[in-house]
This record gives C-alpha cells, sequence and structure tokens, in this order.
C-alpha cells in the first residue's frame, strides 16, 4: 500500500485502539489529551514517513511514538504534581505510572470497556453513536456531522457535552459487574444497532460512508461476542441481524447510488459468506429462554436471504413481524408486515390492513399502498404513488416512484 | 388514549376441532394481534390454557376447572390502547374467537393507577 493511502487506513484501523488504551488509563478526566496524543502520533507520522520513507512495521512504530508521547505528557504532569503542588503527592507512585501497555489484549479489553462506558445511559443515545463513532470507530468530525445530515458544530457540541457528563458522573472505564452486564448490554446494543441503521437506511448519498458505518457496527458487535464475558445470545442475534443485513449490501443500490427494491434486486450479488457468518450468529443466539427483538429482527432478515418466494417464506416473515409489533414497534415494521400480509394472505386483506395504519406523512406508506393497489385498482395505485412523489425526500426515492407511475400509466 | 382488555369468551377449540382447524384459529389469532399492534395499539396478552386450570371457592375448596366446555369460559385477553369503548370493540369485532356462535369478546376499561377509576 503507497503512503498516501496507508496513513488514512491506519487512521481508521489504529487511531480508536490508541485512544481507548490512553482513556482507560488517564480516564475520562483526560479524555481529549488521549485524543490530542493519538492525533498527534499521526500528524508525526505523515511528517516522519513523508521524509524518511515507510519504517518497517508502521503499526509498531505508531504504538511506540504514542507511548513516548504519553509518557512524556504523564512525566511533565508528575513534574508539575511533584514540585507545584506538592501536597498531592501522597499516592502519586501507583498514579503516575507511566506504562502504556499496547498489547493485544488490552487494546481488546481497553476498546470492549470503552464501549461499556461511552453507552452509559446518562448521556442520551444520538451523543452514544456519534462518540462511539469518533472514539470506538475513528471517525472524523466531518464524517460524523456527514452520517448525522447535520453540521460540524453541532456535532462538536453534541459531543463535548457528552464527554463533559460522562466526566462529572465520574463513569468509571471497566465491564460493569457480571450481574449488571444483561442491564448495560442493552444500551450498548442498542448503540450499535442505531449506528448499523444510520448506514443502513441513512438518505446520505455517500454508499461508501455508509457501508463503512454498517462495517463499524458489526465490528464492535463481534468484538462483544468474541469476548467470555458478554457473548449473550441478543449479542448473538443482533450480530447476525447485520450479517444478513450486510449481504445485501451490493444487490440494494445500482450504479448511480438509487436504492433497488428487493424484488428487483439481482440476487447473485448477495454475499453468501456473509449470510453463513449471519446462519452460524442466529444458531447461536437459539440459547437460554429470552427472545429479544433482535432474535426476531435477525429471523426476519435470515428469511429475507431465501431467495425462493414461497408461502411458507412469507407466512414464517409475517409471523415474526407478529411478535416483532409486539415487542418493537415501528412505522416502518407495520408496513413491513402488511406486505408480508399480502404476499401470506392477500392483497386484499393487506389493502384493508394497510389502510388502518394511516401514515399519512411516511412515503413508504402511500408507496406500499400503491404497490397493494396495482392489478386491483390501478388509478387508485396511481393517486397512492403520486401521494408519495409528493413526499419522498432523495432523488433516488423519486426515480423508483416515478418509474412506478411510469410503468402503471402504460395499463391504463 | 384508555387501555382495555379484550376478554375472549369462548369453548375450548380443542374439544371441538381438528389439529389442523386449531392451526388456523391460531394463525388468524395471530394475524389478529399483529393488525393490532401494527396500528402501535398493542399493550399486552396473553393465552389462558384450559388444562391445569383450577377454581378456588370460597371455602377455600379447590376444584379442576373451569373447563371449557361452557362458552363463558376466559380463553385469554389482550389489552389495546384506545380512544374510547367503540374503538376498542372495533378491535374485538376481528377477533376469530367470534366464529364460534355463542362466543363473546368482552370488552373492559383498564382502572388507572389514579384513584380515579
Amino acid at each position: 500500500m503507497e503512503q498516501q493511502e496507508l496513513i488514512p487506513h491506519l487512521f481508521r484501523s489504529e487511531y480508536r485502539k490508541i485512544v481507548s488504551v490512553l482513556c482507560r488509563r488517564f480516564g475520562f478526566d483526560e479524555m481529549e489529551t488521549a485524543e490530542d496524543i493519538a492525533s498527534e502520533t499521526f500528524l508525526t507520522a505523515a511528517q516522519t514517513w513523508g521524509f524518511n520513507g515507510l519504517p518497517q512495521n508502521p503499526v509498531a512504530w505508531l504504538y511506540r511514538v504514542a507511548q513516548n508521547k504519553a509518557k512524556n505528557y504523564l512525566q511533565r504532569n508528575l513534574t508539575f504534581e511533584t514540585k507545584v503542588a506538592p501536597q498531592v503527592k501522597s499516592n502519586f507512585s501507583e498514579h503516575y505510572e507511566t506504562g502504556i501497555d499496547l498489547s493485544p489484549q488490552n487494546i481488546s479489553d481497553s476498546q470492549l470497556q470503552m464501549m461499556f462506558a461511552i453507552c452509559h445511559p446518562c448521556i442520551p443515545p444520538e451523543a452514544q453513536v456519534g462518540l462511539s463513532l469518533r472514539i470506538l470507530c475513528g471517525f472524523g468530525i466531518d464524517e460524523i456531522s456527514e452520517a448525522f445530515l447535520s453540521n460540524k458544530e453541532t456535532i462538536n457540541k453534541r459531543l463535548y457535552r457528552a464527554r463533559e457528563k460522562l466526566r462529572e458522573e465520574k463513569i468509571r472505564i471497566e465491564l460493569p459487574a457480571p450481574a449488571e452486564i444483561d442491564k448495560r448490554l442493552d444500551a450498548v446494543l442498542t448503540t450499535i444497532y442505531l449506528l448499523f441503521n444510520e448506514g443502513y437506511y441513512s438518505i446520505s448519498q455517500n454508499q461508501v460512508l455508509r457501508q463503512d458505518l454498517c462495517f463499524e457496527a458489526i465490528r464492535l458487535c463481534q468484538m462483544l461476542a468474541d469476548n467470555e464475558h458478554t457473548h449473550k445470545p441478543p449479542v448473538d442475534a443482533l450480530l447476525a441481524l447485520m450479517y444478513f443485513h450486510a449481504s445485501r449490501f451490493d444487490a440494494r443500490v445500482n450504479e448511480n447510488g438509487g436504492i433497488i427494491l428487493y424484488d428487483d434486486q439481482d440476487t447473485s450479488l448477495w454475499n453468501a459468506d456473509l449470510i453463513l457468518k449471519g446462519g452460524y450468529y442466529l444458531n447461536r443466539s437459539a440459547v437460554g429462554s429470552t427472545l429479544s427483538k433482535y432474535h426476531l429482527e435477525a429471523s426476519i432478515a435470515y428469511w429475507n436471504t431465501q431467495r425462493a418466494d414461497t408461502k411458507e417464506k412469507w407466512e414464517n416473515i409475517l409471523q415474526l413481524y407478529n411478535r416483532y409489533l409486539q415487542v418493537a414497534y415501528s412505522p416502518v415494521a407495520a408496513l413491513n408486515r402488511t406486505y408480508a400480509l399480502a404476499k401470506a394472505n392477500s392483497k386484499e386483506e393487506a389493502i384493508v390492513e394497510a389502510e388502518k395504519l394511516n401514515l399519512r406523512d411516511n412515503q413508504f406508506y402511500f408507496a406500499l399502498l400503491g404497490q397493494l393497489y396495482t392489478g386491483i385498482d390501478n388509478r387508485k395505485a396511481k393517486t397512492n404513488f403520486q401521494n408519495a412523489l409528493a413526499i419522498a425526500r432523495t432523488p433516488a426515492d423519486k426515480n423508483i416512484i416515478q418509474k412506478k407511475i411510469g410503468e402503471l400509466e402504460l395499463l391504463f | 388514549m384508555n387501555e382495555y382488555a379484550l376478554i375472549m369468551r369462548h369453548e375450548d377449540g380443542t374439544k371441538i376441532a381438528s389439529p389442523e382447524q386449531m392451526q388456523i384459529w391460531m394463525k388468524q389469532t395471530m394475524d389478529w394481534i399483529g393488525s393490532i399492534a401494527a396500528q402501535n395499539k398493542f399493550v399486552s396478552g396473553t393465552g389462558l390454557p384450559f388444562d391445569d386450570a383450577r377454581v378456588v371457592h370460597s371455602n377455600k375448596m379447590v376444584t379442576n376447572g373451569p373447563f371449557g366446555e361452557i362458552k363463558e369460559t376466559i380463553g385469554g385477553f389482550i389489552v389495546v390502547r384506545a380512544e374510547s369503548a367503540d374503538e376498542a370493540a372495533e378491535f374485538a369485532k376481528g377477533c376469530p374467537v367470534l366464529q364460534g356462535e355463542g362466543n363473546t369478546m368482552e370488552v373492559r376499561r383498564i382502572a388507572k393507577n389514579d384513584g380515579a377509576h
């Protein structure tokens, strides 16, 4: 890999490791220092490598430089503390141990602990996602604001407030006690889930960024699944869900970035390897007595990876949505359930059910009605697609609806 | 928005119908609940199996039963959100239990814990 590609690549993979280890060492009180040291490390790399060429082992080089910078910082602090404020000397020898441990084990432990600390219920979910992107995924403020369709200032403020809160609440960077893990795990999984959805359903046009968000979410969840204390059934279920969804990533977007609807996808583009992984974790999730919403959603996603358009498939999907909506209502799930109802029972029944939903500010509500009326009452179908078009937001969505209207007009 | 219990009163289906028919009713019940949940009006619910039931009498005597041979036996209930008893009754109309002649759905408002009932 050439140097100009290598540094961004390493930034993405190593920045978060360095920050996690340093943060854990310094605590949230000096979170910005940890981020500064990690950033400076990459700055130094960019300057030095430009002159001297690449070191033999770039990752080891980065760790060594980060360690030295951290040591210098701690040393300066120590000097300050001992010379200027000698009264706080009491237990400095323990507190100011300057070793920075960048072993694989400590990196992995630190990242897991950071995950639980960042996903503490004291900060709001969107701040948890933002902070996760920054600290755990090494995303820049630009990318985070693009992912959230927000501006840099708003994101900076949000992250600043979140860091302050973690400091005020004196949140410790550690794994929760075993008895508490299940409860705290919920919040961590919610954040990972939001992170994934941000990538999967976001209306941002940046495909690469969206795919990155999804694979970051998978990576974080995989870390939980690989750890003996955190590999609980809902973790496996969420991981399965994300693998199944990600398997269709290449098939659901055309070369212009437009969304390709499920029925029109080229199934040969579905990633068999990811589907296999999803199957493995779905099986692994089927232990114990709790049926999380992730279990239900992963099972639905499993059926969606089955190519054959059978009655059995749609009946299974319908029953899973019937149960899913009882534990986790969302308009999207309600609309998907109605689509499954049309496939499993009949379009006529689904039309009655769809109109009960009355989600008149949702373009997909009208698009679904348009789809259901097609072939039954084409004029009503067209009216519904026109309603959808009027509130559709992205050019990609507008294109799809326009195409449907065009197809209908041929039938009049 | 109030919460209402929709109480299903019916015979024990297993005594009068084939397993295949039972399966059809089960699917219809699940679709009915799914429809309410899709409108974000579902709160909770459960079936109440007829087997292994007990009745405790005022003299503390315990007998087996009630048995699902009469049409007034409670077979299960769900709790829904609704603006009025009439809206809740509309939900109840969709319950497959009503396919059995003489079976009924009872609609009852859930008391709020504010002392006002």
